[in-house]
């Protein structure tokens, strides 16, 4: 990557985050909570671009969100940087477990799988009185370094880090679409027989893309479970997983930038249409996602693509 | 890149303008965010009843024809402007709407709030923006025992209460009692309530109670065959049960239609929502709670007439529970408001609002637990019996709310595992 693309980077992403903490409060908190679940929908895009749809990003998304709830509320830990590490390495180690039969499987049945494992997850958090079955339980307010913002702060000290997270791991993660194994994940979604005779493990690709999203899942849960202060069972229920993967849908797959995009809209979309419509605003979701697969088929990053064609063409 | 940063400075926009265009309103009003279940399966028990009262009540204040004791037109003087918001969502979503209604919307307080989950992610949010906030349905004891909060208040009692009330009305009521079956949904409020009705229970007999089975089903499951199988082969005197809206109409038809509810004393701690569904369904001898004394149970007062009348014609049903838990919110954010005075701040408030004590239809509530935030009320049980078809109730037994309320600083489950020490029961 060029150094003129990377400060140019850097700079949107000072702006991004100028702007959120300019953004009155309830907007820089929709737009943290888009962030978080950015985040997961990246995950699901690298999984999306070799051909696995998985209906079990919320297991991940769940795990994040409860190792930050319990750390703060029960060992008392509640600096940002250990909990995220301690929610990333659990979801890799449940990941690189889970991985070992998931990836074997394709399609229908990888997504009916994926979405089994985090049902089981649901099934057991909703049987532990402990951690408050179905209602969950409180998240306190996070720390950084030995610096305790208070309630008043804190959603700024998450904003900022979930800023600096997907800038940081979308470039990362643009790097790892460029490099040979990120184009390895498409080869395996045109031809998995073809990738073996070039040399290539399938197993491996899909291993380690399976691993990457669950990090990034178990990322995006930890952001949502710090600014909103509350965790519940429900993060790692079904329909948490569909509206990933409804969000992944409208952005489209083209770019990293799609998913975190999509995720903004989506938040800013059921936001108006709960305030619009509080009895049908689900109407209005549905319509929308009609919308965008009659019209777009490949997500809205398919009008950047237009867009860029339409350049191209002038100039040659 | 370029591109997305053009489309994010886009988005932040259209949310501006959207943001500015919604929070325009007239300055004397009273802004009253009202957050109930509007769509989903708790809309039709709950979110409907709630809303349908929420409207009659708000109407009467504005108008001032709320019968006495309540005075005066409108919240000290101002009309109420509501707010509704759907509660669906989870409890992440309704956070963000929270902050929606507070910030954007500029609301003077909320009134809101059926579900467990939701009632304990919200009063720190609440505390953050520091906004008067009045739970009005949700039944989980956790809210104000795990934590203390200054915004937050709630105006009717716990779940618990119920289920403590159910076990001194079985124990008491039903002759030669041995055994005990339960059958709850498979989440936080089956499970709580389960496990508040069998530790009292066991209490009041030191022990001396078998439970035969306990069964999960799944929330909204709809089926329950081979429930009620194990219910019938591991007979019990009573089967208790915490069902709520389309559960209970479905477990009552599929249970009667194989002949459990004719063999069996069945309670229904929050069956009071069905009556007007199920009636014909129910047999005669069915334990009905009704989480408070509300609906059939509501004491004898002009107010109680006055609601039940009105919403009766206009709405077509009488009034159930969470339409009672909502008229009493508003009227209790009312009465603290007028005490506070015209032109009180949030904090001359809530200081009116704590330990308050008022007369809702539902009768007598006080505001003495959770450091004057929290209500407790009295709780009442009765047997259905048909009188000519029309549906009555006979035993009914009334428990003071200091009888099956755990007392200030208390914590509901030790309370009841130490012998529920210091209950005034008579």
């Amino acid at each position: 990557m060029k150094t003129k693309s990377l400060a140019l980077l850097f700079i949107l992403g000072l702006a991004i985050l100028a702007g959120g903490l300019l953004l009155p409060q309830w907007m820089s908190y929709l737009f943290t909570i888009a962030m978080g679940k950015g985040l997961v929908v990246l995950g699901l895009v690298l999984l999306m671009r070799a051909g696995l749809v998985s209906f079990g990003q919320g297991l991940y998304y769940c795990v994040g969100a409860y190792v930050a709830g319990m750390l703060t509320q029960f060992a008392e830990v509640t600096d940002i940087l250990l909990i995220l590490l301690a929610s990333i390495s659990v979801s890799v180690v449940i990941a690189a477990i889970i991985g070992l039969l998931l990836c074997r499987y394709r399609e229908i049945f990888f997504a009916m799988f994926s979405m089994a494992f985090s049902m089981i997850l649901y099934g057991l958090l909703v049987r532990m009185q402990v951690l408050g079955s179905t209602d969950g339980f409180n998240v306190a307010n996070p720390s950084l370094l030995g610096w305790a913002p208070g309630p008043e702060g804190a959603s700024d000290l998450v904003l900022a880090v979930a800023v600096f997270l997907v800038v940081s791991l979308g470039i990362l993660a643009w790097r790892y679409l460029n490099s040979l194994s990120g184009y390895a994940g498409e080869a395996v979604r045109e031809n998995e027989i073809r990738l073996e005779y070039l040399g290539g493990s399938v197993f491996k690709v899909v291993y380690v893309k399976y691993i990457i999203a669950a990090a990034l899942a178990a990322i995006g849960g930890t952001v949502t479970a710090l600014v909103s202060g509350h965790v519940d069972p429900e993060m790692a229920y079904w329909t948490t997983s569909g509206e990933f993967v409804f969000i992944a849908l409208m952005g489209g797959t083209a770019h990293v930038a799609a998913p975190i995009i999509a995720a903004v809209l989506f938040e800013a979309l059921r936001t108006y249409a709960f305030a619009v419509a509080p009895y049908t605003w689900q109407m209005i979701l549905g319509f929308a996602l009609l919308a965008i697969i009659l019209f777009m088929p490949s997500g809205l990053w398919s009008l950047v693509e237009r867009f860029q064609n339409k350049k191209a063409r002038k100039t040659t | 890149m370029k591109h997305s940063l053009l489309t994010a400075a886009t988005v932040a926009c259209a949310m501006t303008t959207g943001g500015l265009s919604l929070s325009a309103h007239a300055a004397d009003d009273y802004k009253l965010g009202l957050v109930t279940f509007l769509s989903g399966a708790a809309s039709g028990p709950f979110g409907i009843p709630a809303k349908n009262a929420a409207d009659l009540v708000i109407e009467a204040i504005n108008d001032g024809t709320l019968p006495a004791p309540i005075q005066g037109k409108g919240i000290d003087g101002r009309q109420i402007t509501p707010v509704y918001v759907d509660e669906a969502g989870g409890a992440t979503k309704q956070t963000s709407e929270f902050r929606n209604l507070v910030e954007r919307d500029g609301v003077d307080a909320v009134v809101g709030y059926i579900s467990s989950g939701d009632c304990l992610a919200i009063p720190a949010v609440a505390e953050e923006l520091k906004k008067l906030t009045v739970l009005f349905d949700c039944g989980t004891p956790r809210v104000f025992e795990e934590a203390d909060y200054k915004y937050v208040f709630r105006t009717h009692s716990t779940a618990s209460m119920d289920n403590i009330a159910a076990a001194h009305y079985v124990n008491d009521n039903v002759p030669e009692l041995e055994s005990v079956a339960g059958i709850n949904q498979n989440y936080s409020w089956g499970h709580d309530s389960w496990r508040d009705f069998t530790e009292t229970l066991k209490v009041l007999r030191d022990g001396d109670i078998e439970i035969t089975t306990e069964q999960f089903p799944k929330l909204f499951a709809g089926q329950y065959g081979a429930e009620i199988s194990a219910l019938q082969v591991n007979s019990a005197d009573v089967i208790h049960t915490s069902f709520w809206g389309g559960d209970t109409d479905a477990f009552v038809l599929q249970a009667a239609a194989r002949g459990l509810l004719a063999d069996n004393q069945v309670i229904f701690t929050a069956g009071e929502t069905a009556l007007n569904s199920l009636g014909e369904h129910l047999p005669d001898g069915a334990i009905i709670g009704a989480r408070g004394p509300f609906g059939p149970f509501a004491p004898d007062s002009e107010l109680n007439t006055w609601f039940q009348t009105e919403f009766t014609e206009r709405f077509g049903t009488p009034p159930t529970f969470p339409a009672y838990h909502m008229a009493h919110a508003l009227i209790g954010l009312k009465l603290a408001q007028d005490k506070a005075g015209v032109g009180a701040s949030t904090e001359e408030v809530i200081t009116a609002f704590e330990g308050l004590e008022f007369e809702g239809p539902g009768g007598k509530v006080e505001m003495s637990r959770g450091k004057g935030h929290q209500a407790a009320t009295e709780m009442v049980y009765g047997r259905l019996e048909r009188v000519d078809g029309e549906i009555t109730f006979t035993d009914i037994v009334r428990y003071p709310a200091d009888c099956v309320n755990p007392p200030e600083g208390t914590e509901t489950v030790e309370w009841i595992q130490a012998g529920m020490p210091g209950a005034e029961c008579n």
